[in-house]
């Protein structure tokens, strides 16, 4: 009895990590430091030009969009599912948006309200078709959305004759698109920055979020316990058809326009801006926040190759190479974690009847 | 009168007849140790008597009323729990998160409708199932998957152990274990049985069946062969029987 109570206290008394250790482990907390570096160089580099609020403020807005993407990315990947198919329907889910507002007017609040609820329920709608094919149909996440990415973009121009529409309300374009919560604040970064914490929230602190990533590390034992698998991976791709259509709608606003020729890199950008904070490719690992981290260093490598002077392709390069490097160290510490389990000591058995019992353990 | 008993199940995997009419019995506030050679049929038993298999053929009385386990809820629902050779347990959540999979306790009011989980209440339920079994567990809150192959043992019995409230099935707990944590586990066992659980066994290792069971029943290629009592059985009459060369006297 008294060993039961030691071993309790001993449970309950198990010293919290050090928030830094902690910190040190996730590699978004790594990535904070590379970002950090970055912007002392350019600043170095530049000092007249990068270290300003203006250029702050275009990365960061530059980033929200691709952040909203990026709350239904990081669930996704943390299913050990992926999604390729958000940046075509950012698209499709701002040209229906576009077309709903032209349709009611192009002014005032009503047309803009009901084009941003049209956008976010035609993104839930290519969302469930998605998460309706990889969960009951078993078909592949990569080959599905691989299909709904040519499907999705291919109805947008079917819809358009692949002409860009420009009928948006200007409230919409002037609070949203550009206007600024106060001082110099974007309402675009304040609604992106609301969808992440949310995210956040859904994901580290609820239910849900718990059995994204009990899917992602172990879909046979989530079975066994009773969850429902099929319908977590569902409501994850719903959630990430939802986040795509909110961007469509926020991508209107800024835009002035729907960009239909203009996302084709969306995804692979928001993918490598997952991976890179540190989300696993092979599920049940990942963090808004390291999603967040993660996208700010193209953007900001973008803005920062474009004011010193270099090529900005060169950014596609570089960026290429962080997220080559993040799976590198995502692997290395799956190896490292997961060492332990590997240690087995084996008994001597003949025909599966132990002989003599379990050697002394190593 | 057993808890559960299965009649002539039948169930085959193409070619391969995994069970071949068998029978299994499992009494209240009893280990019985399930033994057999390699495919014998023992997993496909336990697995179709927690409803994660479907039997071709045979019944399946749960107190002696037949009952269908078309699902593993449905043996859950009946205090059924089990640990299966694979432990199913989920490596990347704590040790908290797995004990509680798929049966979190969810906040009061507002919050838990939305899906808030009540993290502190799990943590202390956890705390108790694992010293009330002795369990070797450090830490509440790492990973499993980076745990040694006892512990995470340790926590798939807790977990199951502590949802139980009529049987529990253990398919080779103890495959792989160190001397130390053999005996942490078969310490559990014993605890649990004298919780008044009924307790399936299953392992290769005759010392520790005859240790720690209080029956054993014998399977050979999908059959239920012979049914002894422990304190009346020895370790020859246990492998002749698996093995067969004892076919002439069970029979
Ligand atoms: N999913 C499956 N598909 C095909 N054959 C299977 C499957 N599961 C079991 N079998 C076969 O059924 C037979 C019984 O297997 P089972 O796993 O029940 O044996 P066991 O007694 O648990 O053996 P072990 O001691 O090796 O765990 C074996 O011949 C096995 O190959
Ligand atoms: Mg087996």
């Amino acid at each position: 009895m008294s060993a039961q109570t030691a071993l309790a206290h001993e449970l309950l008394d198990t010293p919290r990590m050090s928030v830094w250790r902690r910190l040190s482990r996730v590699q978004a907390a790594q990535i904070v430091i590379v970002l950090v570096v970055l912007c002392v160089i350019f600043s170095i580099m530049a000092p007249d030009a990068f270290p300003t609020v203006f250029n702050l403020r275009s990365i960061i807005l530059n980033t929200s969009i691709f952040a909203v993407l990026g709350v239904g990315a990081t669930l996704v990947i943390i299913t050990a599912g992926i999604d390729l198919s958000i940046g075509s329907v950012l698209v499709f889910s701002s040209v229906i948006g576009a077309q709903v507002m032209g349709a009611m007017g192009a002014q005032g609040w009503g047309a803009a309200l009901a084009g941003t609820i049209a956008s976010i329920a035609a993104g839930a709608v290519w969302g469930l078709i998605n998460g309706l094919l990889v969960a009951k149909a078993k078909v592949p996440a990569f080959i599905v959305t691989l299909g709904t990415l040519g499907a999705a973009l291919g109805l947008a121009q079917v819809i358009t004759g692949g002409i860009d529409l420009y009928e948006i309300p200007t409230v919409l374009v002037d609070t949203v698109g550009f206007g600024n919560v106060f001082a110099e604040v974007p309402t675009l970064t304040v609604i992106a920055a609301a969808i992440c914490v949310l995210g956040g929230i859904l994901l580290h602190k609820t239910r849900f979020g718990l059995y994204t990533y009990a899917v992602g590390s172990n879909p046979e034992a989530c079975r066994r316990v009773g969850i429902n698998v099929d319908r977590q991976l569902i409501g994850v791709y719903v959630i990430s058809g939802t986040t795509a259509g909110i961007a469509g709608i926020l991508s209107v606003a800024y835009f002035q326009q729907t960009t239909i020729g203009g996302n084709s890199m969306t995804a692979l950008t928001v993918i490598a801006g997952v991976v890179i904070g540190g989300t696993s490719l092979f599920g049940g690992i990942g963090t808004i926040f390291g999603t967040v981290i993660g996208l700010l260093i193209p953007v900001m490598l973008q803005a920062g190759f474009i004011i010193i002077g270099v090529q900005a392709y060169w950014q596609g390069v570089v960026v290429g190479m962080f997220l080559i490097g993040a799976v590198y160290l995502d692997g290395v510490r799956r190896a490292r974690a997961f060492k332990g389990s590997g240690k087995k000591s084996k008994p001597l058995q003949v025909g599966g009847l132990t002989l003599r019992g379990k050697e002394k353990e190593g | 009168m057993a808890i559960l008993e299965a009649r002539g199940i039948v169930r085959t995997y193409g070619q391969v007849v995994a069970l071949d009419e068998a029978d299994f019995t499992v009494e209240a506030g009893e280990v019985t140790a399930l033994i057999g050679d390699n495919g014998a049929g023992k997993s496909t038993m336990i697995k179709i008597l927690s409803g994660t298999e479907q039997p071709e053929g045979g019944t399946i009385l749960f107190k002696g009323k037949e009952v269908k386990l078309s699902k593993p809820a449905d043996a859950r629902n009946l205090g059924i729990e089990t640990v299966f050779q694979d432990l199913a347990l989920c490596p990347h959540l704590d040790a908290v998160n797995n004990l509680y999979l798929g049966r979190e306790v969810k906040r009061k009011g507002l919050l838990g409708a939305l899906g808030f989980m009540n993290r502190k209440e799990m943590k202390e339920g956890s705390v108790g199932a694992f010293s009330e079994l002795g369990a070797t567990v450090r830490t509440l809150t790492e990973p499993v998957g980076s745990m040694s192959g006892g512990q995470k043992q340790s926590i798939a019995v807790a977990r199951s152990a502590s949802w139980a409230n009529e049987i529990i099935f253990l398919d080779e707990p103890t495959a792989a274990l160190g001397v130390v944590q053999t005996k942490n586990v078969l310490e559990m066992v014993k605890r649990v049985r004298d919780r008044g659980i009924g307790v399936v066994f299953i392992s290769h290792s005759m010392p520790e069946v005859l240790q720690v069971s209080d029956r054993v029943q014998v399977m050979r290629r999908g059959r239920r062969v012979a049914v002894y009592k422990t304190s009346e059985t020895s370790l020859e009459e246990l492998v002749g029987t698996m093995t067969g060369a004892l076919d002439e006297e069970v029979a």
